[in-house]
């Protein structure tokens, strides 16, 4: 199929700059406004506290916002609208019913008394019991807006678990596979621990002796991804989890690629103390174009006391509450637990639509969800491999890393193949990671997309590599199709321009 | 039929991927996991159709009381304002929704624009220099801008005014834990001789009871101990206040819901997170940038990215991935359609009913205003029943406040039983005869009367 390149009309005449479409700045007219609050007497405020400072907001009316907003729209690419390959995101379908679920519950405000927010309260406990059976751990807590600040999370509790044994200022780091996502050394070092790396060997598994030399009575924890970030099941998962154990350390469990696990394994049975979950990844929430997202952090029992509070009771008479107090008078004391990183169930919102998809998948649902994500990820492979160094002689899971380091040779980078693939219509993969891969190309497939679209981003992908040794220019060149050529990143870093000028 | 019905996946197609491939079964690809813990059992149950997942979840919403369901008063950070209809029809498009982050900028100004017009617009509203394109809430928004202090002044003690939020404070502490800070807590009136040694001063300004506080004294009680000045403040307050731009403030923090963002029991809200020109190299979040493209055409781009964890890891300034975009692209959508105007109407009006509230429930022989001193647009009330019990009562009347006594910071109750009232545009003045009637009669109001 041709691709045919769409460009959006502007908003005509609103600039004179050479743009997609003009800022809201530049649509602006004084006077220009509308009528969506009832006006109001005036309000007393004391002359020395009132703005002085102008309220330079720009006036517009509706049908302008209306136009501007729909035009920005149509240049952006979206999972509704293609596949995005992208490895470590599984940017599967967001169904539309997870949508309207959420929004049943958008007018209720978080300091309601529990006695008013017992749909709340029956769905968060419900997940949070979906949740420990899927990642076969035992206590959960929602409260983390994001993967990262799950992360964040579990180290406090690793910190606070160790200051409990009376050890944890001795154990002052973190180790990380080389492979990790930034996140993970990100996150340790907002707890103020050390990270150490670890190498994976030629199997793409942990270095398991490289591990062991590295343990020791100053190490807090190991955080693995598994599968990792290769694509590829840690071999020896069980022996890497029981050497961090055997040196007092716990192994915090990345969910990022949970997708690959649904009902095909837990990590609570391969020997994980914790596992986060990325609802806006294995959970089909929406990416939202950068957020929102939602991180809940599945533990095993010896890791509970240290949860974010407050947790959710529920009573024999199948009601529910916040913890200790029937009222909603929080407790004078929250025991071992770290505090909190947000108040109460942490993005609701976002919960409820996983929510509402884990209960429409079911169990066998679940299970055909993670075989057909590693299905698909194999059968793609098996398509683009004689054009394509794999960097690991290995089944993957549901992603698995090509090294374009041949096409670099031949003049085309990973960078370069990355913006010719927008031009066939498709959203790059993940490109430069993982770190120990060169010229990495990082592809995910999820469950969702046709056989017929995988073949076809399959021949794009090879079409690639044949003009990437015969006329590697045309790559380099690239993108032409797509609403902006490559962009300055190097200016906009240089002299950064954060915010608009107002027009004089 | 498939048990997934999102997975497009025949019989047909599986057999013949698997062919491809060159395996007979799925279970081939499984080998590397430890044979006893392949394909366990979740225990979930069945899969339900849409239809039957829309009527569980219709269930669910039904024993929760809305707070438009009856006269509604809490507030805070989160606020239940009028969000005009074009907001989620624009904002929840599915280009939006569903877009990815915008590291592919070529097929993403639509997010990148959208954001960067977002930090524009808050720029104005803040009178600040540079806004980022988010944080997860207002409390880890406060958080962060500690641990930005922390990195800039190399103190590590944080100065936080009681008056603050108490979920921000709860927040704050638990972040605290990670770089092992010192945070004080100090009652508003002794913030400004409580700078020395501390990386920074937070302030909250309208404080979490209402009361208005004079920022540019501590700001420069800060500064003159080489401290930060740290704002915390709220959206619809900055339309009729002055900014903090123009009270010598560092760093700006807030909760952004109110900017045409529902509720939602808590979340996805918006971290509004500034600061002053000279400090964004520390500032954490990513950033939307201007320039141009190969042919001269104006775009964007995420920019300063050697900030973020991607690329610098354990040396970035935050952990921070996945944001609050598209809640950044709400507020934007809201501030284009309420423009300056509308944006100080709805201000305006949550401030004028909190005044008519206030002196109606002041002329209560049983209750008082307990603010410091002038209070925005939310006040609190106390009586001698006390706040807490007080609540209660209100709530079996149906009607919804929030009480002073739940309010705790590692266990240290406030030492004030009051009620907090927050009055929005969506106040109404059945809302305030109801709350006044209801107050009155709880607290013996009309047997004072009766017995003078």
């Amino acid at each position: 199929m041709t691709v045919v390149k769409r460009q959006p009309m502007p908003d005509a005449g609103a600039t004179d700059v050479k743009a997609l479409e003009p800022l809201l700045i530049e649509l602006a007219r004084p006077g220009r406004g509308g009528r969506h609050v009832r006006a109001e007497a005036n309000a007393d405020i004391p002359p020395h506290y009132q703005r002085k400072a102008p309220l330079g907001l720009p006036e517009l009316t509706e049908p302008q916002v209306v136009r501007h907003y729909t035009h920005l729209a149509e240049l952006n690419y979206s999972v509704d609208g293609g596949m995005y390959p992208l490895g470590s995101c599984t940017m599967k379908y967001n169904p539309k019913v997870n949508d309207r679920a959420a929004s049943l519950f958008a007018d209720l405000h978080p300091r309601q008394s529990y006695r008013t927010t017992q749909g709340v309260l029956a769905l968060a406990y419900e997940l949070e019991e979906m949740l420990v059976k899927i990642t076969g751990m035992d206590f959960v807590t929602l409260q983390p807006a994001a993967g990262a600040q799950s992360e964040f999370t579990a180290l406090l509790m690793f910190k606070a678990y160790h200051a409990k044994r009376g050890d944890a200022k001795q154990r002052r780091r973190i180790i990380v596979p080389d492979s990790a996502h930034g996140t993970n050394p990100a996150s340790a070092a907002m707890c103020g621990y050390q990270v150490a790396t670890v190498k994976s060997d030629a199997r793409g598994n942990v270095d398991l002796e490289a591990l062991k030399a590295a343990l020791g009575p100053d190490v807090a924890g190991f955080m693995l991804t598994n599968p990792n970030t290769l694509g590829l099941f840690e071999e020896r998962v069980r022996e890497v989890c029981a050497a961090v154990h055997d040196a007092g350390g716990l192994v915090y469990g990345d969910g990022a690629n949970m997708n690959a696990l649904l009902g095909v394994a837990r990590p609570g049975d391969l020997g994980f103390d914790c596992v986060h979950i990325n609802v806006h990844k294995t959970f089909s929430t929406p990416h939202g174009a950068g957020g929102p997202g939602a991180g809940p952090l599945c533990v095993k029992m010896h890791l509970r006391p240290f949860l974010p509070k407050p947790w959710i009771v529920r009573e024999s008479d199948g009601t529910y509450h916040y913890d200790t107090a029937r009222e909603d008078r929080e407790p004078e004391s929250i025991g071992d637990s770290i505090g909190s990183v947000k108040q109460r169930l942490g993005n609701f919102g976002v919960l409820a639509r996983a929510y509402t998809y884990i209960k429409t998948l079911g169990d066998e649902g679940l299970t055909e969800t993670g075989r057909d994500a590693v299905l698909a990820a194999n059968y793609l492979l098996a398509l683009v491999r004689e054009k394509y160094d794999v960097a690991y002689d290995r089944t993957p899971m549901h992603e698995f890393v090509l090294s374009a380091a041949k096409q670099k040779k031949q003049g085309a980078t990973a960078l370069d193949l990355s913006k010719a693939l927008l031009d066939e219509g498709f959203h790059s993969p993940t490109v430069y990671f993982p770190l120990i891969v060169p010229e990495a190309l990082m592809i995910e497939p999820t469950e969702t997309e046709p056989k017929e679209t995988l073949d076809a981003f399959a021949a794009a992908l090879n079409r690639l590599a044949d003009r990437a040794a015969s006329d590697p220019t045309s790559v380099h060149d690239a993108p032409k199709n797509t609403p902006l050529r490559r962009l300055d990143e190097v200016t906009a870093a240089r002299s950064p321009k954060l915010k608009w000028q107002r027009p004089t | 039929m498939n048990k997934n019905p999102y997975s497009p996946h025949t019989e047909a197609d599986r057999t013949a991927m698997l062919e491809r491939i060159g395996l007979r079964s799925v279970d081939e690809l499984f080998n590397a996991i430890p044979r006893d813990a392949r394909s366990p059992r979740l225990g979930i149950g069945a899969g339900m159709s849409e239809q039957e997942v829309q009527a569980h979840l219709e269930k669910l919403a039904a024993m929760n009381k809305t707070a438009g369901s009856g006269p509604f008063f809490i507030g805070g950070p989160i606020q239940r304002r009028y969000i005009p209809a074009a907001v989620p029809v624009l904002a929840l498009r599915g280009d939006f929704l569903t877009a990815y982050t915008p590291y592919q900028p070529e097929v993403s100004q639509g997010t990148l624009q959208a954001v960067f017009e977002y930090q524009s617009l808050l720029a104005e509203l803040l009178a600040m220099d540079v806004v980022n394109s988010s944080m997860y809430d207002g409390g880890s928004a406060t958080a962060e801008a500690a641990l930005m202090a922390v990195r800039l002044t190399g103190r590590k003690k944080v100065v936080v005014s009681s008056d603050v939020d108490f979920t921000f404070r709860r927040t704050l502490r638990t972040y605290a834990r990670g770089a092992e800070l010192e945070i004080v807590d100090v009652p508003a009136d002794r913030l400004a001789s409580s700078a020395d040694g501390a990386a920074c001063v937070i302030v909250q300004h309208p404080d979490a009871f209402g009361t208005l506080v004079d920022v540019r004294a501590i700001a420069d009680a800060a500064h003159e101990a080489g401290a930060l000045c740290v704002q915390v403040t709220e959206p619809h307050a900055l339309a009729l206040l002055e900014p903090p731009g123009a009270l010598g403030v560092d760093i700006a923090v807030g909760e952004g819901q109110p900017l045409g963002i529902p509720m939602s029991y808590g979340g996805p809200h918006l971290g509004i997170f500034a600061c002053r020109g000279g400090l964004v190299r520390q500032m954490p979040g990513r950033i939307a940038g201007q320039t141009v493209d190969a042919d001269g055409v104006r775009g964007f781009v995420n920019t300063l990215q050697t900030r973020e964890q991607h690329i610098r890891r354990e040396k970035a300034t935050s952990n921070i991935c996945t944001n609050e975009a598209l809640a950044a692209i709400h507020a934007a959508v809201y501030l284009s359609l309420l423009g300056p105007e509308g944006l100080r109407a709805a201000a305006r009006a949550g401030v004028a009913r909190a005044h008519a509230l206030a002196n109606r429930i002041a002329a209560l022989p049983t209750c008082r205003i307990a603010n410091d001193g002038a209070f925005f647009d939310r006040f609190t009330l106390r009586t001698e029943m006390g706040g807490w019990d007080l609540r209660l009562a209100l709530l079996e009347r149906g009607i919804q406040v929030e009480a002073t006594a739940s309010h705790y910071v590692d266990g240290k109750r406030r030492g004030r039983d009051d009620v907090i009232v927050q009055c929005t545009e969506m106040t109404s003045e059945s809302d305030a005869d109801a709350l006044v009637d209801a107050v009155a009669e709880i607290t013996g109001s009309r047997q004072a009367v009766a017995a003078r």
